[in-house]
C-alpha cells in the first residue's frame, strides 16, 4: 500500500487547520452560509435531511487494517456506531456534529485519511477495480496510476471550481471491474505491440440524470503521459463546460454539444503543448511508485490444502460462500473474498464499528493487512491463501459478514435514499429490504445465477440503477413513493444502459414486480445463460406482456 | 487609494477600473491616469500611446487570444470572477502564464476570498483585489496555508 511521506502528511495537517479556521470563522459569524458553504462541501461536510453527514475519501477504495478501526473509533465516538459505504467507496457517516467535524478530520490525518475530493465541483476520489494488485485476469496493477493521479488531483490548484463534479476511474484488467465506461474519464490498461504501458481513454460517461456510455477518446495512451492529457481533458472542460444549468453541466453534455471529434481536437490541441512538458511522469517515479504496491513476499499456499478440499466436500455452507464470495487470486494457492454488506434487512454497505474492527483483525490475520472496498459496497479482502479460507468464513459468519450472495439478485446495490439523503425522491432502503427478504431462498437466487439489481433514490443515480441488470429508480408521484423500473443495463466490456419497461409502480409492489420479471427469465433462458443476457436475446416485451398485461404491453 | 495584495504585501492600486459600459472619451484615455480596460475597449483603444499606463481585463469567457501579441508590453492583465465558485478564471491564468509565458501582472478581481488566494496564486496570480467586504490585512496568511506546491513531473514530490 501507499504510505504518505512527510508531504503527503503535512498536506492534510494543513488541511485540518484551515478547515479549523474556515470552521471557527463560519460559527463566530464571519463567514455567511453562502460562503462556507462550498469551503464545507471540499471537506465533505454535506447536510442531510436529518444531520450534517461526512463524507470521508478512501482512495481507491484501499484501506489498511489500522484505517478501517480509525473509521470504527470515529462511528463510534462521533456517530452512531456505524458506517456507510457507498458506490464509489468512499464511506459516509450519517449523524456527525456540525463543529465536530474538524477534529474528525484531525483524527482521520492521523492514519494518512482525509475527506478531501468527496464532495464539491473538483475531482473527485479516484476509484479502481476492487481485485487490482490481486485479479488473475490483471493486465496490470493500476494502483501505482491511481496514487499518481490522486497525488496530481487532491488540491490541483486549476480544477478547484469546476463547472460540475468529475470523477475519474482507471482500470488494469482484462474485465472491466470498475466501470471506466460510466465515468468523466474512463482509463483502461493497455500494452502496445511493442510492449509499451498505457490506457485506452474513454470521455464523457456517467449516470445521473442524463446517463450516457463513455466515449473513446484514445486507443492507447502512454502513461508517462497521463497527467498531462488529463490535463489537456480538464482544462478545455473547465473553459468551456456549461455554467448556466447545473444539470447540463456535466463533461458529457459538453462532449455531446461539441461533437466527441471537435471535443477531442480541442483536448490534442491542449496536450499538443503540454506533451513532454513538466507534468510528464518520469520512469523513476512509475519505480517509486509501483514499490508501494508490488508484493513478491506471498508465502508457499498449497491449494490443494486436504482441510480445505475437505470443507467444501461436506459443508454445504462454506461450499456455497466459496463459490460465489471467493474470486480467483493471480497467485496460485491464494484467493480474494469478498465480505458481504448485504444481509438481509441490514442497509446495503452499512457496516458497524464492531464489524468494522472484526474485518480490520481478519484482514491482519488473512490478508495482509488489506481490506477493499467495492463499488458494489462491499468489502474485499485480496489476499488470503485458500488453506485459511475456512477460518476467515467461520471469523466473517460470526461478524453476520458471510452471506453468500455476491453477484446474486440480494447482493443489491442501494443508495441511502429518502433515509437520509435530502434530495430522494423516494426511500431505496426499505425497497432493497423487501426484495432480500422476498428472494431470500438461497437455493433459488443459485438457481438464479448472477442477478445485478441497482436502486437509486432519484435520478442522481448514487444506486448505479442504469447498469443494473434490473434498475430500479425512486420517483414521486404527488408525494408517494413510486419506482421505476429498467432492464437490461450493465457494467463492464459491454457496459450498456438499462431501458424503462413502462410506467411506475408504487413502492410496494416492486417485490412482486420483480417475481414476475424472474417467472420470464426461468422460463425463457437457455442453459446457462445468465439473466442479462436472456433480456438481450428477447428484448423487453416479453417482460413487459408479464408485468403490465398483454394489451397494456403493445402500447408502450 | 483603493488597496490590493501584490506580491504578498499589501500595496496601494493606482489602476482605474473600466466597466464595460463606460463611456471613454478622447479626453479620458489621453490622461494619466492607469486605465484598466475591458477587452472589448482594450482591443479599439490599442493606439492610446501611452501603454504603460494601459491594462485589460477579462471576464472569464473572453476570447483573450487577441491579447497574444501584446503579451510582452501589457503591464497588467485582470481576470474577472463573477463569483468565486466559477473556476474558468483558473485556467486562463495558468495558460497566460505557462503555455504564453506572460510575466506582466496577473490579478484576481471580483468575487474573490482569502480561501481562495493560496490556489490562485499557484495558477500564476500575483496581484489580488479582494471582495469589497474583504480586509486585506486578513488575507495575508493565506498564501501560508499549505506548506505544499504542487511538482513537476512528480504529481507532486515524493520522498521530500
Ligand atoms: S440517488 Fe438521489 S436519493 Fe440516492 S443518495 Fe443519490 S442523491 Fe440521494
Amino acid at each position: 500500500m501507499y504510505l504518505y511521506n512527510a508531504t503527503d502528511q503535512r498536506l492534510v495537517d494543513d488541511r485540518v487547520i484551515q478547515f479549523r479556521g474556515q470552521m471557527e470563522r463560519f460559527l463566530a459569524g464571519c463567514l455567511s452560509e453562502d460562503d462556507f458553504r462550498p469551503l464545507r462541501l471540499q471537506n465533505g461536510l454535506y447536510i442531510q435531511r436529518h444531520a450534517p453527514m461526512l463524507r470521508v475519501a478512501i482512495p481507491y477504495g484501499t484501506l489498511s487494517s489500522r484505517q478501517l478501526r480509525k473509521l470504527a473509533d470515529i462511528a463510534r465516538r462521533y456517530d452512531r456506531g456505524y458506517g456507510h459505504f457507498t458506490t464509489r467507496s468512499n464511506i459516509q457517516f450519517n449523524w456527525v456534529r456540525l463543529e465536530e467535524a474538524p477534529e474528525i478530520l484531525a483524527e482521520l490525518a492521523t492514519v494518512q485519511m482525509h475527506a478531501i475530493q468527496t464532495s464539491g465541483n473538483c475531482i473527485r476520489n479516484i476509484t479502481t477495480d476492487q481485485f487490482a494488485g490481486a485479479a488473475a485476469d490483471e493486465i496490470f496493477d493500476p494502483r501505482p496510476y491511481c496514487e499518481l493521479v490522486r497525488q496530481w488531483s487532491t488540491l490541483a490548484p486549476e480544477f478547484l471550481f469546476l463547472p460540475r463534479k468529475f470523477k475519474i476511474a482507471i482500470a488494469g484488467g482484462r474485465e472491466d471491474r470498475a466501470a471506466v465506461r460510466f465515468h468523466d474519464i474512463g482509463a483502461s490498461a493497455r500494452v502496445g505491440e511493442d510492449g509499451r504501458i498505457g490506457f485506452e481513454i474513454f470521455v464523457g460517461g456517467g449516470l445521473g440524470r442524463t446517463p450516457m456510455v463513455g466515449k473513446l477518446l484514445k486507443d492507447f495512451l502512454p502513461r508517462e503521459e497521463l497527467l498531462n492529457f488529463f490535463e489537456a481533458i480538464l482544462r478545455v472542460y473547465n473553459r468551456y463546460g456549461r455554467r448556466d444549468n447545473k444539470y447540463k453541466a456535466r463533461i458529457k453534455i459538453l462532449v455531446k454539444e461539441l461533437g466527441l471529434e471537435t471535443f477531442a481536437k480541442e483536448v490534442e490541441d491542449e496536450w499538443e503543448w503540454s506533451r513532454g512538458g513538466p507534468n510528464t511522469i518520469e520512469a523513476a517515479t512509475f519505480n517509486d511508485m509501483e514499490a508501494f504496491f508490488a508484493r513478491l513476499d506471498y508465502p508457499p499456499a498449497d491449494p490443494h490444502d486436504p482441510a480445505y478440499r475437505q470443507a467444501l466436500q461436506y459443508n454445504r455452507a462454506f461450499a456455497r460462500w466459496v463459490e460465489r464470495n471467493v474470486a480467483r487470486h493471480r497467485v496460485e494457492g491464494y484467493a480474494i473474498v469478498t465480505l458481504s454488506l448485504k444481509k438481509t434487512g441490514i442497509p446495503p454497505g452499512d457496516a458497524t464499528a464492531e464489524q468494522m474492527e472484526g474485518i480490520a483483525d481478519l484482514a491482519e490475520r488473512f490478508s495482509a493487512d488489506e481490506i477493499r472496498v467495492s463499488h458494489e459496497q462491499n468489502l474485499v479482502l485480496p489476499h488470503v491463501a485458500r488453506k485459511d479460507l475456512l477460518a476467515l468464513w467461520q471469523g466473517a459468519r460470526a461478524l453476520g459478514l458471510a452471506t453468500p450472495n455476491i453477484g446474486l439478485l440480494t447482493d443489491v446495490v442501494c443508495c441511502p435514499g429518502g433515509d437520509f439523503c435530502s434530495l430522494a425522491n423516494a426511500r431505496s432502503i426499505p425497497v432493497a429490504a423487501a426484495i432480500q427478504q422476498r428472494f431470500d431462498d438461497l437455493d433459488y437466487l443459485f438457481d438464479l445465477g448472477p442477478l445485478e439489481l441497482n436502486m437509486s433514490g432519484c435520478v442522481n443515480a448514487c444506486g448505479h440503477h442504469h447498469i443494473g441488470h434490473i434498475g430500479i429508480l425512486g420517483v414521486d408521484k404527488n408525494g408517494e413513493e413510486w419506482c421505476q423500473v429498467t432492464l437490461g443495463g450493465r457494467e463492464g466490456q459491454r457496459g450498456a444502459l438499462g431501458r424503462v419497461i413502462g410506467p411506475s409502480f408504487a413502492a410496494e409492489e416492486i417485490p412482486d414486480v420483480i417475481g414476475r420479471l424472474l417467472e420470464v427469465y426461468l422460463a425463457a433462458r437457455h442453459e446457462g445463460e445468465v439473466f442479462v443476457d436472456t433480456v438481450e436475446r428477447i428484448g423487453l416485451d416479453p417482460f413487459k406482456a408479464r408485468v403490465y398485461g398483454e394489451e397494456h404491453a403493445a402500447h408502450h | 487609494m483603493p488597496r490590493i495584495i501584490k506580491d504578498g504585501r499589501i500595496a496601494d492600486d493606482p489602476w482605474r477600473w473600466v466597466t464595460t459600459d463606460e463611456v471613454m472619451t478622447p479626453e479620458c484615455l489621453a490622461g494619466d491616469e492607469h486605465l484598466l480596460l475591458p477587452l472589448p475597449l482594450w482591443q479599439d483603444q490599442q493606439d492610446r500611446h501611452d501603454r504603460a499606463r494601459t491594462g485589460v481585463w477579462l471576464a472569464p469567457d473572453d476570447p483573450f487570444i487577441a491579447l497574444l501579441p501584446w503579451l510582452a508590453e501589457l503591464p497588467l492583465i485582470a481576470i474577472h470572477f463573477p463569483v468565486f465558485t466559477d473556476g474558468r478564471g483558473y485556467s486562463l491564468a495558468r495558460l497566460l502564464r505557462s503555455r504564453y509565458a506572460y510575466a506582466g501582472e496577473l490579478r484576481a478581481v471580483g468575487d474573490v476570498l482569502r480561501d481562495q488566494i493560496y490556489f490562485l496564486h499557484n495558477c500564476g496570480f500575483d496581484a489580488f483585489c479582494l471582495r469589497a467586504d474583504q480586509a486585506p490585512e486578513e488575507a495575508l496568511g493565506a498564501f501560508g496555508d499549505y506548506a505544499w506546491t504542487p511538482v513537476a513531473g512528480r504529481g507532486r514530490a515524493l520522498g521530500v
